[in-house]
């Protein structure tokens, strides 16, 4: 089974904008795209999950540097971002829209690109694709669960959540860190991710995740032309601090084996809503 | 040269304004076609014979004989026949048309082309995006068939459309990861997001099917996986 889609080359990263690495969950990688692209008029707008109160995400479009960091980090809940793709382009005025979703939402907006049904003048105006890796997410109450019922904090003084070395990681304002191993988050995913056969987002024009890269670094996938034509115009303008992905550790074969995970897992899920019946996203 | 007509039967014309809303690429669709008739942007009485594409706007009104000739008649003369928008797709909003309205109170059964004869494609949408229309009068053209084909699949089961398809075919069958595509698409803003699900205005909704059609969780075909 093929891990990862196609891609042009992959590369570790991190943001050299000292401000944006102390905001971001990993790399920065989304932010500072978006605020390069803002800066040097590659863009003119761009889709983001904010931040509201009791840290749930909505969708909101951003034209400045401010709203992009006060949004950033991963918030593991559902946030309909293609919702606000036309109001970007008809309230907000963009021509050249930065989007960011998950592999699903990566996919809807590549559905909406060729088949436009409902969406009159958006298809051109969509400048750049993000994508980010994702196992599976949960409704907002489902990790109001976790966060509360399991970790103990209240989800209005909650400052950041984390996935990694098999935990759900919660910090509070307080200072108070919990965890509580990923698998008891388990029951609380949205079912319907559980027929996802994507996990790097592979119709994105860039994919990116922290999987594969030490602390602080992120990996990233360039996938089409247009991807990396970005990629290197930050590269060259020092946006971006790059290193080979063969020379960081875990490396690629980490995700390989997460996203063949994700695949081998779904897929038992998919074959087995055929058996009874249910139909299948296809 | 592929000759090309526009007919009009129950509709406001929203369709006809956004093959017109195209723009630059309206000049490259009239260049590529002969548009032989079209009560708008054409001065001919009659629906001429062998017509290759007939692009049909609006629903048959089935307590009018003309309505159904014309139905019959576009039928007869293309080779392709597109319902061109919700009304011929799915009904749309002549779906709550029961009799009475002015100007023929006696009017009150309105079907869609595609439960009238048999159509090709049908493109939904109050109305279709102009992207949508040049795509699919393009790919007709230039005969891609797997582009089409979710289109085609319209015009066979897409009779029906409202709000209440995201909420059987996607939610209730727990496919739904609440991306947002429905929202967007939705043409009334009946759509909007609660919790990270759709929420259906139904005093708003007038059975486009946009939500539905855009909805990548019911039909996502193979094609899109293709980027460069």
């Amino acid at each position: 089974m093929d891990p990862f889609g196609k891609y042009i080359k992959a590369v570790s990263a991190r943001a050299a904008d000292k401000e944006i690495l102390k905001k971001a969950q990993d790399g920065g990688i989304v932010s500072a795209a978006y605020i390069y692209g803002l800066e040097n008029g590659l863009l003119d707008g761009v889709i983001i999950a904010d931040k509201e109160d009791g840290f749930a995400a909505a969708p909101k479009v951003a034209t400045t540097r401010e709203e992009i960091l006060n949004a950033a980090g991963t918030k593991y809940t559902v946030c309909p971002n293609l919702s606000v793709v036309k109001s970007a382009v008809r309230e907000y005025g963009c021509d050249k829209l930065g989007f960011v979703g998950t592999p699903c939402q990566v996919r809807s907006i590549r559905k909406a690109i060729k088949y436009p049904v409902g969406y009159r003048h958006v298809p051109d105006k969509i400048a750049l694709i993000m994508g980010i890796f994702c196992m599976e997410n949960f409704p907002y109450n489902g990790m109001k669960a976790i966060v509360e019922e399991h970790c103990g904090i209240k989800m209005d003084d909650v400052v950041k959540t984390d996935i990694g070395k098999g935990k759900f990681w919660v910090y509070s304002k307080w200072g108070d860190v919990k965890t509580i191993p990923l698998k008891d988050t388990h029951p609380y995913e949205q079912g319907s991710c559980h027929v996802c056969m994507d996990y790097t987002a592979e119709l994105a024009d860039i994919s990116t995740g922290s999987v594969g890269s030490p602390d602080g670094w992120s990996t990233i996938f360039v996938r089409t032309a247009k991807g990396e034509e970005y990629l290197n115009k930050m590269v060259e303008a020092g946006a971006l601090e790059t290193k080979e992905i063969d020379a960081v550790k875990p490396g690629l074969g980490l995700v390989e084996k997460l996203a063949l995970t994700k695949k081998e897992k779904n897929g038992k899920e998919v074959e087995h809503r055929k058996e009874i019946g249910l139909p299948v996203p296809y | 040269m592929v000759k090309v007509a526009h007919v009009q039967l129950s509709s406001c014309c929203g369709c006809l304004v956004s093959l017109a809303d195209t723009y630059e690429q309206l000049l490259d669709v009239l260049g590529a076609i002969d548009l032989v008739y079209s009560q708008t942007l054409a001065d001919v009485r009659e629906i001429p014979d062998d017509v290759d594409i007939v692009l049909l706007e609006g629903s048959v009104c089935l307590s009018d004989h003309h309505a159904m000739e014309v139905a019959l008649e576009s039928r007869k003369k293309g080779k392709i026949l597109v319902a061109l928008g919700a009304c011929a797709a799915s009904g749309n909003i002549t779906r709550f048309s029961k009799g009475n309205q002015m100007s023929k109170p006696v009017h009150d059964s309105f079907a869609p082309l595609t439960e009238v004869v048999k159509c090709d494609l049908a493109i939904p949408g109050c109305p279709p995006s102009p992207e949508s229309i040049v795509a699919v009068v393009l790919a007709a053209l230039n005969g891609d068939m797997e582009y089409l084909e979710p289109y085609a699949e319209l015009a066979k089961y897409g009779s029906e459309a409202c709000g209440c398809d995201l909420i059987v075919k996607v939610i209730n069958k727990s496919l739904c990861m609440g991306c947002g595509s429905c929202a967007a698409a939705c043409p009334t803003r009946a759509v909007s997001m609660d919790a990270g699900r759709p929420l259906v205005d139904k005093e708003i909704c007038i059975k486009c099917g946009a939500c539905s059609v855009q909805c990548p969780r019911i039909r996502f075909p193979e094609l899109i996986e293709k980027i460069e």
